[in-house]
């Protein structure tokens, strides 16, 4: 069996942990034993499966990458250049553990922030409803091993009609080479509430590792969250996310995933609207180079009337590397009056950058909107043209053409610092060609 | 104005062009001193647009015969790039949209390139905006456009405003001028023609490359020229314009050539 971490070794793994007998968590340890049995249950999927067909995980089965113990005491100094100045609420995990002494939390009027296992018994009631919940792991072998290893993550529960203006910075840090880091998110953003999440995953050092993440969001009626995720692991990480949101009545989510690392990364959107008159907007950006593979799939599904769900995704591919965007929308039969649209944009900078991008549209509904369009291209002649008719060089048009594609979906990023951040990210990467 | 005595900016000899194999200039002469307006008038496919293409150097266009001097240079020999950093504008018949790139951002490259290689001091961003702000009320431009992406969105009138703002920024020694009237109402025409009768002076020239003597009315030219299958045909002052206008293009001897079937 080529599984990553072998039956045996998690069951004794979960042994070892703490046990604690008190009723509160006997939910807990169904949950993590009914994940236990699907990591025995499934295998990792390989290129005969429909839905990794263009991305070979493989490589994933050539060292163990066992789970990482806690890490070595960072400084606070080590990672104040990650900070973001507006987020001040900052949850920070090394190698999926839980640093309280690098962490900060301003807000805790009308809601709960903090770590997982430190909140279980004192907001067992509100967890419990939620976590697991949305993010299946039946049919996902990677969900069932982050589930199956639970322990630290993030829990953030807005309360009702709550407004937090600072965003919530959850910074993931890998410091250890060939471990499997679990990075785990629960937002539940209660009736009326508005929150902005941010899900960071950078490394500190350069050797390979794997991440696996599972982020789940609850939006009730009228809440509204913005989620940035950046993923900007170090070259030969594996990046492997999955990320189940759940829309009430008239909520609101806005998304915006920005993949720039990893070696091999996968990121799973799934997106159910549950009730009437909830929208979502999911932007992506992928910047990749070398031989970086890097693989987006999203489910939009509407399953009630009136929803409104805009998407906008776009890869730029350098080198030989290879994006994959696979964006499935889904409209049921009782999901009238939906309003439905997706862009796929792909620009290839080299002869050997590949992309694979497939529109998936399922329409039960008669009474719809749905738009969807795809386009894989090189940058157009007659804006380099334009750019040189007023004094630029064919570099320097063609770098700032290639900025300027990934500056549209970063620049709907509402914080300042983080958008700084990431324009000059993608400024150095375009002008190191 | 027409003086004798001036530079000569531009001296176009024989010009032969080709796109997709297809020959479009077919013996093109023109010269242009400075302080001179000069329009290029002539009905669809004559030519018109594909001349002031070559003169800005794209690539879709094939030489095959002919110079072109631009003062003591030969154009043909320079890139798009360093053809604007001699001094040459090409204001778009349709401007190009760049998502993504504010427009104030896009101005203070051009005009920031531009300078360093005339060997003339950057401005930083503050110093820019000042600078810019001060030549969009040459053109009654909302100092908005300079915070939303280069061209996306705006109105026809616009970007052809935010061509003139460009031509305004880089100080061009040759402005050629590609069908700067079409879509603009009358209001947005005068503003247009206003501002490049600001910019042109003894020491510029301009090339109005034009459809309809509508333009005319606004930007006087000092000469007229008639362009038919791909050359010059004919050359008048500012009433020549006039007289094409009541008349049509049909009576201008061709010399064997004609635009099958074409009307005014």
């Amino acid at each position: 069996m080529s599984s990553v971490v072998s039956h045996d070794y998690l069951e004794s793994l979960l042994e070892s942990l703490p046990k604690d007998s008190t009723d509160a968590l006997s939910w807990l340890k169904q949950l993590r034993a009914e994940a236990i049995d699907q990591v025995g249950r499934q295998k990792l999927p390989t290129l005969r499966d429909e839905e990794w067909r263009f991305t070979d995980i493989s490589p994933l089965t050539k060292l163990p990458y066992r789970p990482s113990q806690a890490a070595a005491d960072l400084r606070l100094a080590d990672i104040e250049h990650l900070f973001l100045e507006e987020a001040n609420n900052r949850l920070v995990f090394v190698d999926g553990h839980y640093a309280p002494q690098l962490s900060n939390i301003i807000d805790t009027e009308n809601l709960v922030i903090g770590n997982l296992s430190e909140l279980l018994s004192s907001q067992a009631s509100s967890i419990q409803p939620h976590l697991g919940q949305y993010a299946k792991f039946q049919e996902n072998i990677f969900t069932a091993q982050n589930t199956a290893f639970l322990q630290d993550g993030a829990v953030i529960a807005i309360a009702r009609n709550t407004s937090v203006s600072a965003p919530m910075h959850l910074l993931f840090i890998a410091t250890q080479k060939e471990v499997t880091s679990y990075a785990r998110c629960l937002l539940i953003g209660d009736t009326g509430s508005n929150v902005t999440l941010i899900e960071d995953f950078v490394a500190l050092q350069e050797d390979a590792y794997v991440t696996n993440s599972v982020t789940e969001i609850s939006l009730a009626a009228n809440a509204q969250a913005k989620h940035y995720r950046i993923q900007r692991e170090n070259n030969k990480a594996f990046h492997l996310a999955n990320c189940a949101v759940s829309l009430a009545h008239a909520s609101r989510y806005q998304s915006i995933n920005i993949a720039l690392g990893a070696h091999i990364s996968r990121f799973n959107l799934d997106v159910q609207i549950t009730d009437e008159a909830a929208e979502c907007s999911i932007d992506g950006l992928t910047l990749i180079a070398g031989k970086q593979l890097s693989d987006t799939h999203t489910n939009i599904d509407h399953l009630k009337p009136n929803g409104t769900s805009k998407q906008q995704n776009k890869c730029i591919i350098d080198g030989a590397a290879h994006a994959v965007f696979n964006g499935k929308i889904m409209v049921r039969p009782q999901a009238q009056q939906t309003n439905s649209s997706q862009s796929s944009r792909n620009l290839l900078l080299s002869s050997q950058a590949h992309v694979d991008t497939k529109p998936q549209l399922e329409i039960f509904a008669d009474d719809v909107k749905c738009a969807h369009g795809a386009t894989v291209g090189q940058l157009d002649h007659e804006e380099l043209f334009y750019l040189q008719s007023r004094g630029l060089s064919e570099d320097a048009a063609r770098n700032l053409l290639t900025y300027a594609f990934g500056a549209e979906i970063i620049n709907r990023i509402a914080i300042t610092s983080l958008r700084q951040q990431l324009e000059q990210i993608v400024l150095n990467q375009t002008q190191s060609r | 104005m027409i003086n004798d005595n001036s530079e000569t900016i531009l001296d176009v000899h024989g010009l032969r062009a080709n796109v997709d194999s297809t020959e479009i200039l077919k013996g093109f002469d023109i010269t242009v001193k400075s302080g001179e307006i000069h329009a290029i008038m002539g009905l669809n496919g004559s030519g018109k647009s594909t001349f002031a293409k070559v003169l800005a150097g794209h690539s879709a266009y094939q030489v095959t015969a002919g110079s072109i001097q631009f003062s003591d240079q030969d154009l043909l020999a320079l890139a798009p790039e360093e053809r604007a950093q001699a001094g040459l504008f090409l204001a778009f018949q349709y401007p190009i949209e760049i998502p993504g790139v504010a427009n104030s951002q896009f101005l203070r490259l051009a005009y920031n390139t531009v300078q360093v290689q005339r060997g003339n001091e950057e401005l930083d961003p503050l110093e820019f905006d000042d600078f810019v702000r001060e030549k969009m009320k040459l053109l009654d431009m909302n100092p908005d456009f300079l915070d939303r992406s280069v061209n996306e969105g705006f109105s026809g009138g616009e970007k052809k405003r935010n061509e003139i703002l460009q031509m305004a920024l880089l100080e061009p020694k040759l402005s050629i001028l590609d069908e700067t009237d079409s879509g603009l109402d009358i209001d947005a025409l005068k503003i247009v023609a206003n501002g490049v009768n600001q910019i042109a002076n003894k020491d510029n020239a301009t090339i109005l490359v034009t459809h309809y003597q509508r333009l005319l009315d606004y930007i006087v030219p000092d000469y007229v020229h008639v362009m038919q299958a791909g050359r010059i045909v004919k050359t008048g002052g500012k009433e020549l314009a006039l007289e094409l206008e009541t008349r049509g293009y049909d009576w201008i001897g061709t010399g064997g050539q004609t635009n099958a079937g074409a009307t005014a």
